[in-house]
């Protein structure tokens, strides 16, 4: 097989925050006429040749509800205003609240049951409203009351324009990168995914393999799903003693326009937690022009193997609370993603012989202050502070000068310092919710030197069996009879079951509450181009076949993946919105390790909306 | 004999975003347009792609895209399309709704191509959609023909083969499923495309480094061109009639899907 190659300085991987950072910084040097230029090594004679692919149809095809406090942004962007960016808003009110259930189907403790009652009871002296009761008392660093609320697409087309208009570097979106030229400890540069094949990657048509693109410095900014980024994992390893990566979340949200008249202010930011599981946290941000993002998280410490985000999406909304403000709202958008929830304790190697990581994937979320955007920006622009200094000093970019020059400037910075704090601040959450809501206040208040609970452990561990989690509510024989049901019809599990636990069938209004695939195709837009490969396959099939759990086509944002022929599940990539939800719920572990049965590899297409 | 095809072409908004009309200071508009993805018009996509062909099958040939859009949106789409064939750009920053008026838009297209290095009209194919996915009059090509003074015009074109002495045959659409076979001496021509034959070229990092090199500076170099709706007031705007109805069905035949939306058609 004939494969090309081509040859630039700076290969960087993934269009998110923190390349948005690292571009930012790095073409504002290459831009100014008043410094010396930097010369490309790999084309004498031109400027820095600087390339960066992304896997999305756009740069601003991302997912993320943002309110953050923007300190890195701002540093970048002294004079960023929120009417510069749509969508963008000053936060104005921040609340923290904690939602009863309505209509007694969660799964609750005996200690959340007795603060529910007594709640409820004390509700008059609260600030109890629509069976929701206001924290009187939020900690300041889960304060965001001097940042502002973003959409995450318009935020990286902006800086994506940004960026470009210094016609210095290149981004270039709907090109996967499907690994790193990975030679020795050292990263010579990335493989494009091969176009012009079949679903199993065989060629056909118009085969063009990925192209070899090699570059002194390889940026990995490619999230914490990102393939390459797991591909240095598997290669170059971990931290010594890390098992940092197993601590996950699936993020899912509705853009929406509220109804008219409507008392929401832009710059809104509403936080929950009890409803509609108690491991469900969920927000409401509001933007300009009558337009809010409501979401809900879905934590790898959720015990339930039907853990359907969408479901309970729908099931959150409706929240008396919340449902007077979106009872005639109509949705707009929509979106998937998973988030890194170990922060500073699944760092990777930062940089090595080559290469270098930054963002999410790199570590660099707080989960304490639930901030990763500004972090993730900010180390990019580390990391190009760095680089812009060793090409200055003409030193090769080896591990031990970006150690020197990017590594040491993240470790004297506030995502190192914050996030040192934040490092054990979850760990309560594996013993449970109240346990894990204790370990975060002593965590932030002791500046993260006590906390509750124990280092996560693998994912799959924390999955139980349906009749574990449903005991008490479903009997057995009542379970088995909806597994032989789902089976035969081939459908997962998680509506017959919620159903069956009590929660009410969602009253579609063709508005909001719309199915799973109106969502897709009404909210998200997701297509996927002909000719790549499927980017989720499951490696060992008699692995699924004895899986009991089958978390993956539960979970799965985009019903992408559902129950197929012989217990093996099916992919259709056609509906994927690569959230990678899938990669940390599957509970088959290989031969003991971290590896999963299910691979989730560079893949194109998903999203095509930029308001998420 | 070689060609220099122009290609004519502009961006809208990605099709798969839901779109809603809207009042602006400046006339008809759509809601939180400046927010929407775009993508480079499908119709002026055809005549992009047919133009690379044509120009790698006619050695000396080159291809050069003339588009009037937001230039920040222009920058973003050209990220997207210069990966898939070789062309140069010159850029003209203005709006590029529907809205605008055919003759302001054209004004400016065919000033633009008359002042490109080193035009021969002798060699001069102009290409561009026969349609648009904006809200275009659908016009715009046959106008900028006009303006350049070239009389040779083919709209609705599928297919063009060009022979060595410089001419070549043309297949128009026609009714009934038809193609008109059209002989043309040479060039200059004008020809809007309908679908064309090819398939979207695959990415090619290579052609996009290689174009990016000239279409970078063009984006940073290009002029304004303020158009507007030329004195046209809009009584009324309302997007098509939408009927969803959504079914998921995998590996269906062609024959049952054209089947069934002859169903649905005939049902409005």
């Amino acid at each position: 097989m004939e494969r090309q190659s081509m040859a630039v300085d700076i290969a960087c991987v993934g269009f998110g925050p923190a390349m948005a950072g690292f571009l930012t910084t790095l073409s504002r040097r290459l831009a100014a006429a008043e410094k010396p230029p930097l010369e490309s090594a790999a084309s004498p004679g031109l400027p820095l040749q600087v390339v960066c692919y992304e896997r999305a149809d756009d740069p601003g095809f991302g997912v993320s509800g943002v309110v953050t406090r923007a300190r890195g942004l701002r540093e970048a962007f002294p004079d960023l205003e929120a009417a510069q960016i749509p969508m963008a808003a000053k936060v104005r009110q921040e609340k923290v609240l904690y939602l009863l259930d309505p209509v007694g189907a969660s799964r609750r403790s005996a200690a959340l049951r007795a603060a529910d009652a007594a709640i409820r009871a004390a509700r008059f002296a609260l600030k109890y409203e629509e069976q929701a009761v206001e924290l009187p008392y939020v900690p300041a660093y889960l304060h965001k009351l001097d940042g502002f609320v973003f959409s995450m697409g318009q935020l990286m087309q902006w800086m994506s324009g940004q960026v470009l208009s210094t016609g210095t570097v290149q981004i270039w979106p709907g090109t996967p990168v499907a690994s790193a030229l990975v030679e020795g400890q050292a990263v010579k540069g990335v493989r494009l995914v091969d176009q012009g094949v079949d679903r199993h990657g065989n060629p056909e048509g118009a085969f063009l393999p990925g192209m070899d693109v090699t570059a002194a410095l390889t940026v990995v900014g490619d999230g914490p799903v990102g393939a390459v980024g797991r591909q240095l994992d598997r290669e170059l390893g971990l931290p010594q003693g890390s098992h940092g990566r197993r601590d996950w979340a699936v993020g899912m949200k509705f853009v929406v326009d509220l109804p008219e008249g409507t008392p929401l202010e832009p710059g809104t930011v509403l936080h929950t937690l009890g409803f509609p599981e108690p491991e469900i946290f969920g927000f409401l941000y509001v933007h300009p022009d009558r337009v809010a993002s409501v979401g809900i998280f879905v934590p790898s410490w959720f015990e339930s193997p039907v853990r359907t985000t969408y479901r309970y999406l729908q099931h959150y909304v409706q929240h008396p609370y919340l449902w007077r403000f979106l009872r005639d709202a109509k949705l707009r958008s929509w979106g998937a993603k998973s988030i890194l929830e170990s922060g500073r304790r699944g760092e990777p190697v930062l940089a090595g012989d080559g290469f270098a990581r930054i963002g999410e994937g790199s570590g660099s979320t707080n989960v304490l202050t639930s901030s990763g955007v500004d972090e993730a920006f900010t180390t990019g622009v580390q990391l190009a502070e760095g680089v812009i200094e060793l090409l200055e000093a003409g030193k090769p970019l080896t591990r031990e000068n970006l150690d020197a020059a990017y590594v040491a400037r993240r470790r004297a910075s506030f995502v190192e310092a914050e996030g040192r704090v934040a490092e054990k601040a979850r760990d309560g959450f594996q013993r449970g919710v109240v346990t894990g809501l204790l370990g975060m206040a002593l965590a932030g208040a002791t500046g993260g030197r006590i906390s509750l609970g124990e280092e996560p452990a693998h994912p799959a561990e924390k999955v139980s069996s349906l009749e574990q989690f449903y005991a008490g509510r479903i009997p057995a024989g009542d379970i088995a009879a909806i597994r032989r049901d789902c089976e035969a019809k081939g459908v997962p599990l998680h509506d017959a079951l919620m159903d069956r636990a009590g929660w009410p069938a969602v009253p579609l209004d063709g508005k909001l509450l719309v199915t799973q695939q109106d969502a897709l195709l009404v909210g998200g837009k997701v297509q996927a181009p002909p000719g790549y490969a499927d980017h989720v396959t499951f490696l060992r099939p008699e692995l699924c076949r004895s899986c009991g759990r089958k978390v993956c086509f539960e979970i799965c944002s985009a019903e992408a993946i559902r129950p197929g022929e012989g217990g093996v599940p099916t992919f259709d990539r056609e509906k994927c919105v690569h959230c990678g939800a899938c990669l940390w719920s599957c509970t088959q572990r290989l031969d003991g390790t971290d590896e999963v049965n299910l691979a989730f590899r560079a893949g194109t297409g998903g999203l095509h909306s930029a308001e998420n | 004999m070689s060609f220099h095809i122009v290609v004519l072409g502009s961006i809208v908004p990605d099709p798969l975003q839901t779109l809603e009309p809207v009042s602006t200071p400046q006339g008809p508009g759509l809601k939180n347009e400046q927010m929407l993805p775009a993508v480079l018009d499908p119709w002026a996509g055809h005549a992009l792609y047919e133009a690379a062909n044509l120009a790698a099958k006619t050695p000396g040939s080159k291809v050069t895209l003339v588009s009037l859009g937001p230039k920040a949106k222009l920058q973003q789409v050209m990220m997207a399309v210069a990966q898939k064939v070789p062309f140069e750009l010159v850029a003209l920053d203005g709006p590029a709704g529907g809205f605008t008026d055919a003759h302001e838009v054209a004004a400016r297209l065919a000033a633009a191509v008359k002042a490109l290095p080193g035009l021969d009209r002798t060699k001069l194919l102009l290409f561009g959609g026969w349609e648009s996915a904006s809200r275009g009059a659908g016009v715009t090509l046959q106008l900028v023909g006009e303006l350049l003074e070239i009389p040779d015009q083919f709209q609705g074109v599928d297919q063009i083969s060009a022979r060595p002495d410089g001419s070549f045959e043309v297949l128009e659409r026609v009714e009934g499923g038809r193609h008109q076979v059209s002989t043309c001496q040479g060039a200059p021509a004008v020809l809007g495309w309908a679908t064309g034959n090819l398939p979207e070229p695959k990415n090619n990092p290579q052609i996009g480094m290689a174009n990016m090199r000239l279409v970078m500076p063009a984006l940073q170099k290009a002029a304004p061109a303020p158009v507007g709706t030329g004195g046209v007031e809009f009584a009324s705007v309302q997007v098509p009639k939408v009927m969803r109805e959504t079914r998921i069905v995998k590996d269906a035949s062609p024959d049952e899907i054209a089947r069934e939306l002859v169903e649905w058609i005939s049902k409005d």
